[in-house]
C-alpha cells in the first residue's frame, strides 16, 4: 500500500540522467524489523561503500493514535494511555500528564505525594538509563552489560510492583497526587536499593569506560555540536553531552525538585562516548536525589482535593518535564467538559530522532547502530 | 467514611500531624473548581488560596461567600479563570512594531500571543533572531470546526538565554496554508510534517511535505474533529464483508 517511491523521492532515483545505482552509491534499507533499531524504526541509508552519505528515517509503524484517543476519554481515563508511549519510563510520562492536568485544574499535589513522586520518577530514570545502557552496549557488541543492567533493574521493578502492581506500565500517579499509600517497608526497600546500586554503577563503568574497544567504537562517533542540537530542538542527555548545561529540573522546576541538591553532568564533544558518560553520571545524580528524598519523606495526605468528575475550566496549558529521554511536554486544551479537547504530547524521542541524519553523515554503517542506540529512542514515544 | 472528616471545626490542617492512611480525604488546599462537586466541603476550603506555582493567575474570587452548608444547589462558584493581558518588555517591543496584529495574553501563568496570520514568518524570525527564542519546542494545531477560522496553529518557543517559554498562536481557515518555519528552526521539519499528517495543514516552503506517521497512501487527516474514530473500521467492514459493522 505504501508508495515506495515517494519515501525515496529525495534520493533522486527517478532522475533519468543519474544512473539508478551510481557506481559509488548504494541505497540500503534497514527495515522496521531489525534487532538494533530499538523498536520498529525503518532507516533508509544511502551509502558509498560503508560510508553513510545520508539517511532517512521512516517512522509510524507504532502509531496508535494516542492523541485522537485522548479526545474521547476523560482526564482520568486517559492516564493509563500515557504510560504506553514511552513504555520504558512509564512513570515519567504519568508525572508529566498528571502535572499538566493539575495545572489546568489549578491544584497542587500535597508534599508527601510530591516526595514519593520524585522518588519513583528518579528510580524510573535509573531504570530507563539501565535499559539504555544494556541495549546500547549490546548493539555495539558488548553483551555482558545487558545482563548486569537488567538484573539490577529488577530491583527497581520489584519496588514498582509492590507499590502499584505493575512493573513497566505502572499508572503510578493520579491527578492530584497518588492513589496508593506507600506500602509498609517502602522506605526500607528504597534505601536498600540505593546501597545495593551504588557499587553497581561502578561495575558498569569498570566494564566499559576505559575499555579500549568501547572507546574506539564510541569516541568521535555521532558528533553533534551544541548549535545543531539547539536548532534541531534536541534535549536531554544528547544536548547536555554537547555542552549545554540545561535541565528542566533546574531551569523550570516541577514537582519539588527545588528541594533537592543535585548536579547536571555535561560533556564536551557531543559524541557517543560523552553521551555515555553523561548518562552514567545522571544515574549517580538520581541516586543522590532519591537518597535525599527518602530520608526527608514527610507524613501527610497523598491526594489533593480534586473533584470526582473533573471539568477543568476552558483554557490551554503546556507543561513539560525532564524525562530520561529529554523534554517531554503535554499541551492540553480544555473546553470545560470532562474530556480534553486536544491532547498533544511533545515526545523527546521524536524530535531527537531528527538529529540522526546530522549525526551519521560521514560515519560508517556500524556507527549508525551506535548512534541510534545513543539517542535513546523509544518508538512508542516517537510514533505514539 | 470520608464524610466524618469533612467537617473539622478547626481550620484546615497544614501538614496534618495525623499520618492519615485515608487517601481520599483531607484538603490539600485546592481552589474549588467550576464543577461544583466540592460544595459540601468545609467552608474554610473555598477561602484558602492554593499556593499555586503560577502566581500571575488572577486571584479569582476565592473569597466568594463560603458555601452555606444547607444549600444543595451549587454555591456562588468562583468565576472560572480567563486569559488576562500580558505585559512585559518583550511585549512592549513587539507591540511597537506590530501594533494590533498581536494579542498577548496570559493564562495559568503561561504567556502566549495570538497573532495575525499575515505576520507569521516575520514574527517568528524576530522572536528567534532578536529575542533569542532559539529552541522551537513544538508546533501543533487544534481544530475548531465551528469557527470560521477553523485551525489554531501554534508554536511553543523557549529561550535558553532568558529561560522563558512562550506560545505563538495563529488562526487559519480550512485549506489555507502557512509558511514553514524550517528556515528558522531546523527542528521544525518533522513537527510540521506531523501537523500536515494529522490536520492537513500544508506548510509552504517545507523541504519534504509528506506524511510522517501514517502510511503515504492514507486518506484523511485523523486529528480533525470530523474524522470519525470508527470510520476506517466501518468502511472496511462495509467494503470487505458487505455488512454493517457492529460498532
Amino acid at each position: 500500500m505504501t508508495d515506495q517511491n515517494s519515501s525515496l523521492s529525495h534520493l533522486d532515483l527517478e532522475t533519468p540522467e543519474k544512473p539508478f545505482l551510481d557506481a559509488n552509491e548504494l541505497v540500503i534499507n534497514m527495515g522496521p524489523q531489525h534487532p538494533a533499531t530499538h523498536g520498529v524504526l525503518r532507516v533508509i541509508l544511502r551509502l558509498d561503500g560503508e560510508k553513510v552519505l545520508g539517511l532517512e528515517c521512516v517512522i509510524g509503524y507504532l502509531h496508535r493514535g494516542v492523541e485522537k484517543i485522548g479526545e474521547h476519554r476523560t482526564y482520568t481515563m486517559f492516564n493509563p494511555y500515557v504510560d504506553r508511549m514511552d513504555y520504558v519510563a512509564a512513570v515519567s510520562n504519568g508525572l508529566g500528564y498528571c502535572e499538566t492536568v493539575e495545572k489546568l485544574l489549578n491544584v497542587e499535589a500535597p508534599p508527601r505525594a510530591q516526595y514519593v513522586r520524585v522518588i519513583l520518577t528518579e528510580l524510573n530514570r535509573i531504570a530507563s538509563h539501565q535499559l539504555w545502557l544494556g541495549t546500547h552496549a549490546l548493539d555495539i557488541g558488548a553483551i555482558t552489560p545487558l545482563f548486569y543492567t537488567f538484573r539490577d533493574r529488577e530491583e527497581i521493578l520489584k519496588i514498582y510492583e509492590k507499590y502499584c502492581g505493575a512493573r513497566l506500565t505502572t499508572h503510578a500517579f493520579r491527578i492530584g497526587g497518588l492513589q496508593y499509600e506507600t506500602y509498609a517497608g517502602f522506605e526500607k526497600d528504597v534505601k536498600n536499593f540505593l546501597d545495593f546500586f551504588r557499587p553497581k554503577i561502578d561495575e558498569y563503568e569498570e566494564l566499559l569506560t576505559t575499555n579500549r574497544i568501547w572507546v574506539e567504537r564510541t569516541k568521535n562517533v555521532g558528533n553533534i555540536s551544541a548549535q545543531d542540537c539547539i536548532a534541531l530542538g534536541v534535549t536531554g542527555p544528547v544536548l547536555r553531552a554537547s555542552g549545554v548545561k540545561w535541565d528542566l529540573r533546574k531551569a523550570q522546576p516541577y514537582a519539588n525538585y527545588k528541594n533537592f541538591d543535585f548536579d547536571i553532568p555535561i560533556g564536551q564533544n557531543g559524541d557517543t562516548y560523552d553521551r555515555y558518560l553523561v548518562r552514567m553520571a545522571e544515574m549517580r545524580q538520581s541516586v543522590r536525589i532519591v537518597q535525599q528524598a527518602v530520608y526527608a519523606l514527610p507524613e501527610g495526605p497523598i491526594m489533593a482535593k480534586v473533584p470526582k468528575v473533573m471539568k477543568p475550566p476552558v483554557g490551554e496549558v503546556y507543561h513539560s518535564i525532564e524525562a530520561p529521554k529529554g523534554e517531554l511536554g503535554y499541551f492540553i486544551v480544555s473546553d470545560g467538559s470532562t474530556q480534553p479537547y486536544r491532547v498533544r504530547v511533545r515526545p523527546p524521542s521524536f524530535v531527537n530522532l531528527q538529529a540522526l541524519d546530522v549525526m551519521c553523515r560521514g560515519q560508517l554503517v556500524a556507527d549508525v547502530i551506535a548512534v541510534i542506540g545513543t539517542l535513546d529512542i523509544v518508538l512508542g514515544e516517537v510514533d505514539r | 467514611m470520608p464524610d466524618e472528616i469533612k467537617s473539622p471545626p478547626s481550620p484546615p490542617p497544614e501538614g496534618d500531624p495525623k499520618p492519615t492512611a485515608d487517601q481520599t480525604t483531607v484538603p490539600g488546599g485546592v481552589k474549588a473548581t467550576a464543577s461544583g462537586s466540592v460544595q459540601s466541603d468545609p467552608k474554610s476550603q473555598a477561602e484558602k488560596p492554593v499556593p499555586s506555582p503560577s502566581s500571575p493567575v488572577p486571584a479569582k474570587p476565592a473569597t466568594t461567600a463560603p458555601a452555606a452548608p444547607a444549600k444543595v444547589a451549587a454555591p456562588a462558584k468562583p468565576a472560572a479563570p480567563t486569559p488576562t493581558p500580558w505585559d512585559s518588555p518583550l511585549v512592549a517591543k513587539l507591540r511597537s512594531s506590530y501594533g494590533s496584529g498581536i494579542e498577548p495574553l496570559t493564562y495559568a501563568g503561561q504567556n502566549y500571543m495570538v497573532v495575525d496570520r499575515s505576520l507569521i514568518p516575520e514574527i517568528l524570525q524576530v522572536l528567534r533572531n532578536q529575542e533569542q527564542f532559539d529552541y522551537c519546542v513544538d508546533i501543533t494545531a487544534v481544530h475548531y470546526p465551528k469557527r470560521e477560522k477553523q485551525f489554531d496553529v501554534l508554536w511553543i518557543l523557549y529561550s535558553y538565554a532568558r529561560n522563558e517559554r512562550i506560545r505563538v498562536t495563529t488562526q487559519i481557515r480550512d485549506g489555507e496554508s502557512i509558511p514553514s518555519s524550517v528556515p528558522i528552526w531546523t527542528g521544525a521539519n518533522w513537527l510540521e510534517r506531523e501537523v500536515y499528517d494529522m490536520f492537513g495543514i500544508k506548510f509552504d516552503g517545507h523541504p519534504d511535505m509528506k506524511r510522517i506517521l501514517l502510511p503515504d497512501g492514507w486518506k484523511g487527516h485523523p486529528l480533525r474533529k470530523d474524522y470519525d474514530i470508527l470510520q476506517q473500521d466501518n468502511e472496511w467492514v462495509q467494503i470487505n464483508l458487505g455488512i454493517e459493522s457492529g460498532q
